[in-house]
């Protein structure tokens, strides 16, 4: 897709906005930074939907993040990860 | 009480109602059901037939294509890129939300929670367990998974790579285990039998032939 | 400033996790087929991302008090309710009628 603001292998960071409302980008990635692994694809945005309203298609990440840089007090070994599903507009580059 | 005439057919068993008390969540249950057939949003028969569909699926079903995926290094491949579309091969419709499948190797073990609701692929492995949809789990598992494995007896190298895989959006993910080791030979119908419904959650691992 | 919500829970501290499992009842089994023929209807009447948004707006305390599918219902309802599925009269006479004859069932058993 040539549309897409990132490739695999990007550095992205979530931003740090905590709106109310329905979002599926969850509390404790915000303002985290990660990989991109992957483009799951392109789909409607569950901000609007959850509300009835026509929905934008957007591009949804999968995005790997070492576990150390999530949690302060990560207990297993460095190389621990985790991959969460978030959406473009919840994604800047992370310089 | 009133009097009740025995000379009908006793009533047919309904342990939810009979065992325990009816909760109002079950009254608005009953009560949206009939609204919405009288008002031909659906039919009783249709509610029979969705019913049905989802009681015929069951991890056994994940468990056959874990086992094609053992034995047919191709089939893999296709069911790595494409789940929904590779499972229709073996005649399931696993639907038309997507389903990834992770896959364990010698250095990466996979993990799945649905931190915000419980998101599960239940079209190809049935409904989740309750344990999947408490809080401790959609809590703990992502920042401690190593620790929520050992609750299930299931206990890592420290040298491998844990990967938790968050299903937040429109993604459902299922892991694909490691075959056992001593089942060389073993036929598809034998290696289903070793994949368990938790193995395909990634909180423990398949059976072993033993 | 930060809002981290009730549902929104990756993180959390939390106890043990209990095992625990059971055969669906066939009221949960209903309420899932509902939702999921309501998904299917032409317009749709109901989407996820709905019903997902209803259960998280239910609040802290009745979310932890219910149980899955009895979120899954309240949610439901209320939102047939906002766009005029349902009207709360015809639904406060049925669940009333469901209530009366349940009850009648119990005492004749």
């Amino acid at each position: 897709m040539s549309d897409l603001e990132f490739q695999n292998g990007d550095r992205v960071r979530v931003h740090t906005w905590y709106p109310p409302g329905h979002v599926r980008t969850p509390y404790f990635i915000r303002g985290c930074n990660g990989t991109v692994i992957g483009c799951a694809g392109v789909y409607e945005n569950p901000e609007k939907l959850a509300y009835g309203q026509d929905a934008e298609h957007r591009p949804l990440y999968r995005v790997q993040f070492k576990q150390a840089d999530v949690w302060q007090d990560y207990q297993g070994p460095e190389q621990d990860t985790l991959v969460v599903d978030i959406y473009e507009h919840w994604l800047e580059p992370d310089t | 009480m009133s009097p009740h005439d025995h000379d009908h057919e006793p009533h047919p068993y309904q342990p939810d109602i009979e065992d325990a008390p009816f909760t109002e969540r079950m009254v608005m249950a009953q009560a949206v059901e009939e609204l919405l057939i009288e008002k031909g949003v659906f039919t009783a028969d249709q509610m029979r037939a969705q019913i049905e569909s989802v009681d015929s699926r069951t991890p056994a079903m994940g468990a056959q294509v874990i086992a094609r995926a053992w034995t047919d290094p191709e089939f893999k491949a296709r069911l790595l890129e494409d789940v929904n579309a590779a499972t229709e091969e073996l005649g399931i419709d696993a639907g038309h939300i997507p389903i990834r499948a992770v896959e364990n190797t010698e250095d990466v073990h996979n993990v799945i929670v649905c931190t915000l609701c419980s998101c599960y692929p239940r079209l190809l492995i049935g409904l989740p367990p309750d344990w999947y949809k408490s809080r401790a789990y959609r809590s703990r598992t992502i920042k401690e998974p190593r620790t929520v494995l050992s609750e299930f007896g299931t206990e890592l190298p420290e040298d491998i790579e844990v990967r938790v895989h968050d299903s937040t959006a429109d993604l459902r993910y299922m892991v694909l285990p490691r075959r056992p080791d001593g089942t060389d030979g073993w036929d598809e119908e034998a290696l289903q039998g070793l994949v368990t419904r938790d193995s395909m959650i990634g909180v423990s691992l398949p059976k072993s032939p033993d | 400033m930060t809002i981290q919500r009730h549902h929104d829970m990756g993180g959390q501290d939390a106890g043990p996790v209990e095992p625990t499992e059971h055969d669906y009842a066939l009221w949960e089994k209903k309420v899932d087929a509902i939702i999921r023929l309501l998904n299917k209807t032409d317009p749709q009447l109901l989407r996820v991302d709905e019903m997902r948004r209803g259960i998280e707006e239910l609040g802290p305390g009745v979310y932890d008090d219910l149980n899955y599918y009895e979120r899954w219902i309240s949610s439901a309802t209320n939102i047939l309710i906002e766009k005029g599925v349902l009207n709360i009269d015809e639904l406060g006479a049925k669940m009333a009628e469901v209530e009366a004859r349940w009850q009648a069932d119990r005492d004749t058993a």
